[in-house]
């Protein structure tokens, strides 16, 4: 191409701008003007999840499985809802362990161990650098496309070139460039590079405007639109299969696997948790993601398959990967197709650049530092300023990275092993899974647990899945493939034990897991977590609920000497990078100078954590070993100290409980004295009502007495007429006091009964034959419904008359003063009998018949004039009678509706 | 139950929503020839679930701000 210039000098003008990005952002961080503390920024920056895989890649999958491209971009959109939960707890433990990378992550977790962080390291390298070449590859393969233009290369023959005149080696040298200016500029005990994020961000843009670009092209420059595309791909037969669900995503095991590993990756590919985890800056940040990262990844995966169609529509047959490209150039659109390029450019130096800093970061705290301090004739442990020594090593680990990708993508070129290893990386990482789930919620897992899953999802993965693809890529014979290892057939790593069914995707993922999963749980449970292992596991578990209390101070006891401590952090951080966090954290303390602080708990803690910032937590804990007395803690103390956490904790919610119980406590109490008061004024009440009752007979015995006394002169007549008012009036005064004590006993349970066998009809009879008397006087008529028989009933005869003979005055009281009738019937129910008292009177209006029970409350109402005719306590007394025998005494009246009278029923159960 | 509970109740639900939905056996049903929109159900069906929950969870995520 003539042009091949302007690709060399647009790439380069762009990876100048992103410089450019990247600087900016690092200068206003430094000036404490963040630009990426927006959340939008961080969302776009987590969509670094899309490489060149996706880039390219995804086109490439759709041309040969339809929709099967999808699950890698459905299952990140799940993990989203749930980063509410997990990914906060990652981060919350994250910062407040000062944990810098994944291996970090889990070493810390499983008691800071050094072999565990080695071994996840290994894992990482080995799952991620082949994806490192495969982005090496798009880009290489891209530019060879475009500086043939316009020629259209198939793109199967690139490999002949020696590497010094190979583009792809200059590419990766100016990676490694771009990725140690910014991702090594300084050290940092947080591990943060707020410029590089910035450029990260700015990337995803501009790979999601390229690849719409083409989309649209495609969709609506070459075809007419969405609808025209799958109306000709429908047309031709191998096209219209890949419209459903067949090829490799016709099967539910293998959509499933996707899901879940894409859903895995999401967090634990070591780019996802450097990007989601480590450069974040605000927990806030994730609210927006949840739902902005997804709808990143649906926007970047809306025109796929119509570009996979469309490609495969124009050019029948060829590199499906390159159709995002191909496309624009084969028809001549040479702008277009360098956008492409540049979007291409950055979705593979994004990943690249994160990558590869993660990674330098985990081969440098937890590979390479480990093996130095431990190589005792260096002298490192002894060197004044290890920090520039620290920079140089990562610096050298991203060299050797992009070094190493490079090797992999010369020595596999076109090989299954590149076009495959997208989900290769991903079944690798998600051995990461069961031990980091475990870290979060599980406080059971151990050391030796974690390194036997680990150990075994990683053999059982390299087994089924790495070594396989070795073999189709023609660097291992195929035997094994075929025949299983040393011809057993049930050790066929595709059909691992016969399992068959299964692609090697779900395959592989089904029996590492099971292997990882099982060793985890197995080798954590054979043995309880010893003491280290069991604080780390409740400063992680409980992260939430610790915000509080610096715990991890409370775990330590020993004594440590300032002179030994700056040297140790300045030898780490630089001297002035020392003595400023010291600044920083005596300030926070409120001491005046460093000089002044104390070395305790507190102080080593945090020298600790300053320390695991730059060398990685194991290295840390075992620097600050080297320099303090330390006086190991037992599993049982550190158990104690835990419980004791535990027991405030527990206390807190006892006191809580406890104050909610006494509320409940009080409340009842007011009702009840609320209750108390109400009982005393009823009390009161009748106690004035009594001493009425009683004074009103008392004040007319009382005023005929004195008149008889004072007045010897009266006649015979009148002395007659006033001896008889006062011995009716004693005899009511005797009534009221017997039914007063009468009513008092019945109330207080005290009253004797007399139970028998009673027949009702002759309590009647005897009823009326005491009132016959009343009737005559006032001329009342009664008429009597008895039936022949009645059952028994068991009852006191006494008190039934009693009650008979009080509702039989009180219907001839109130009965119509002419033409007084009173009705009397018996009635039977089933298992009941009924005896109704009716009258002919005015009846009793509805809001009075509940009163009348009441005590001294008089009947009659306003009609009533003079002295009252009764005590007020007859009918009161008769309910409680009545109750007592087990029925009901109810009043039936109505004279709002003109119903004449009232009637008076009561019921008593009959004997069985 | 407080609020942020209920935030994180509701994101679970998506999560769950979105793995029936989204997975065997209820894809195959709309695996059929039915075009609608000119796009085939399939594609169709799984864009606008996918657009959906993305939708849902801006929806619960932002509110309980």
């Amino acid at each position: 191409m003539q042009a091949g210039w302007l690709v060399v000098l647009a790439s380069i003008a762009y990876l100048g701008v992103l410089f450019a990005i990247a600087h900016y952002g690092d200068r206003r961080a430094d000036a404490g003007r963040s630009i990426i503390s927006r959340p939008s920024v961080y969302a776009l920056s987590l969509a670094v999840y899309c490489s060149t895989w996706t880039y390219y890649g995804s086109v490439g999958r759709a041309a040969a499985s339809g929709i099967g491209f999808l699950p890698v971009y459905l299952g990140p959109t799940l993990m989203m809802s749930l980063c509410w939960f997990v990914l906060l707890k990652m981060i919350r433990i994250a910062k407040a362990n000062r944990l810098t990378s994944i291996a970090d992550f889990i070493a810390a977790r499983y008691g800071k161990s050094q072999l565990l962080g080695g071994l996840v390291t290994v894992i990482a390298v080995i799952g991620t650098v082949p994806y490192i070449a495969l982005q090496l590859k798009a880009v290489s393969t891209s530019l060879l496309l475009l500086l043939h233009y316009p020629e259209i290369l198939v793109p199967a023959r690139v490999d002949a070139l020696p590497w010094l005149s190979d583009s792809t080696f200059y590419v990766a040298l100016i990676l490694a460039a771009f990725t140690i200016l910014f991702g090594t500029r300084h050290l940092d005990a947080t591990e943060r590079h707020e410029g590089m994020v910035a450029a990260i961000a700015f990337e995803s843009v501009v790979k999601l405007l390229a690849f719409t670009a083409v989309g649209l092209f495609v969709t609506f420059g070459i075809y007419h639109g969405i609808g025209d595309i799958f109306a000709r791909a429908r047309a031709v037969p191998d096209l219209a299969r890949l419209l459903g669900l067949g090829g490799s995503s016709g099967s539910a095991s293998g959509w499933f696997a996707l899901t879940l590993l894409s859903m895995l990756s999401t967090l634990l590919l070591p780019r996802q948790f450097h990007i989601a985890v480590v450069e974040n800056v605000d927990e806030t940040h994730l609210r927006r993601a949840v739902w902005l990262f997804p709808l990143y990844l649906l926007l970047i995966n809306l025109f796929v398959l119509p570009i996979a169609l469309g490609g495969l529509l124009y050019f029948r047959t060829g590199d499906a990967d390159t159709f995002v490209l191909s496309l624009p150039l084969a028809t001549h659109h040479p702008g277009l197709a360098l956008l492409v390029f540049i979007g291409g450019l950055s979705a593979a130096a994004s990943m690249v650049i994160v990558e590869t800093i993660a990674l330098s970061t985990m081969v440098c705290n937890d590979l390479v530092m480990p093996l130095l301090l431990r190589l005792r004739w260096l002298g490192l442990a002894t060197r004044a300023d290890l920090s520039r020594l620290l920079l140089g090593i990562r610096r050298l680990a991203i060299l050797a990275l992009l070094l190493l990708g490079y090797s992999y993508f010369r020595a596999a070129g076109e090989a299954y092993a590149l076009v495959s290893i997208g989900l290769i990386s991903f079944a690798a990482v998600a051995q990461f899974a069961p031990v980091m789930i475990g870290a979060l919620y599980w406080k059971g897992g151990t050391r030796a647990g974690a390194l036997a899953g680990l150990f075994a999802g990683f053999a059982v993965w390299a087994y089924t899945l790495l070594l396989p693809s070795f073999a189709k890529s023609g660097w291992l014979p195929t035997g094994f493939i075929e025949h299983g290892l040393f011809g057993i057939a049930l050790l066929k790593p595709e059909q691992l034990f016969g399992l068959t069914g299964l692609d090697e995707i779900a395959h592989c993922l089904f029996w590492s897991m099971l292997a990882n999963v099982g060793a985890y749980l197995g080798v954590s449970l054979a043995r309880a977590p010893n003491a280290i292992e069991a604080r780390q596991a409740t400063l992680f578990v409980d992260v939430f609920r610790l915000t509080q209390a610096p715990l991890g101070a409370g775990l330590w006891r020993g004594r440590a000497r300032m002179e030994e401590l700056l040297p140790l952090l300045s030898r780490f951080l630089s001297p002035e990078g020392a003595r400023a966090a010291l600044a920083q954290y005596a300030k926070s303390r409120g001491v005046a100078k460093v000089a002044l602080l104390e070395a305790d708990a507190d102080l080593v803690h945090h020298a600790e954590s300053l320390l695991a910032g730059a060398i990685g937590s194991a290295s840390a804990r075992v620097m600050i070993a080297s320099v303090v007395e330390e006086e190991p803690l037992g599993l049982d103390e550190v158990l104690n100290i835990l419980d004791e956490a535990h027991q405030v904790r527990a206390y807190s919610h006892q006191l809580e409980r406890q104050s909610q119980e006494l509320s409940a406590a009080t409340a009842e109490l007011r009702a009840a004295n609320l209750r108390l008061t109400e009982l005393d004024r009823l009390k009161d009440d009748f106690v004035a009502t009594v001493t009425h009752e009683l004074r009103t007979p008392l004040t007319s015995i009382r005023a005929f007495s004195e008149m008889l006394f004072d007045d010897p002169e009266i006649d015979l007549a009148d002395r007659r007429r006033f001896l008889g008012i006062i011995l009716a009036e004693t005899e009511r005064l005797t009534r009221l006091i017997n039914q007063v004590l009468d009513l008092a006993k019945i109330e207080s349970g005290t009253a004797k009964w007399a139970c028998a066998e009673v027949d009702l009809r002759e309590v009647v009879a005897a009823s009326i034959e005491a009132t016959d008397q009343l009737f005559k006087q006032r001329d009342v008529k009664l008429e009597l419904a008895l039936p022949e028989t009645v059952p028994l009933i068991v009852a006191d005869r006494d008190r039934l008359i009693q009650v008979m003979m009080n509702l039989l005055s009180n219907a001839v009281k109130f009965c119509a003063a002419e033409r007084g009738r009173v009705t009397v019937a018996i009635r039977r129910d089933p298992g009941r009998l009924w005896v109704d008292v009716a009258d002919n009177g005015s009846g009793i209006p509805r809001g009075e018949q509940g009163l009348i029970f009441e005590k001294f409350h008089q009947g009659g109402g306003g009609a009533m004039t003079g002295k009252p005719q009764g005590t007020g306590l007859g009918l009161p007394i008769s309910r409680h009678i009545v109750e007592h025998f087990g029925g009901v005494l109810t009043v039936d009246s109505d004279p709002e509706r003109g119903r004449v009278g009232a009637r008076f029923s009561f019921s008593l159960p009959v004997s069985p | 139950m407080n609020r942020s509970r209920l935030t994180g109740s509701r994101l679970i639900a998506i999560f769950l929503l979105g793995c029936v939905l989204l997975d065997y056996p209820l894809l195959p049903l709309f695996g059929g020839d039915t075009v609608i929109f000119g796009m085939p159900l399939l594609y169709a069906y799984v864009f606008a679930v996918w657009a959906g929950l993305i939708v849902l969870m801006a929806i619960v995520i932002e509110r309980s701000g």
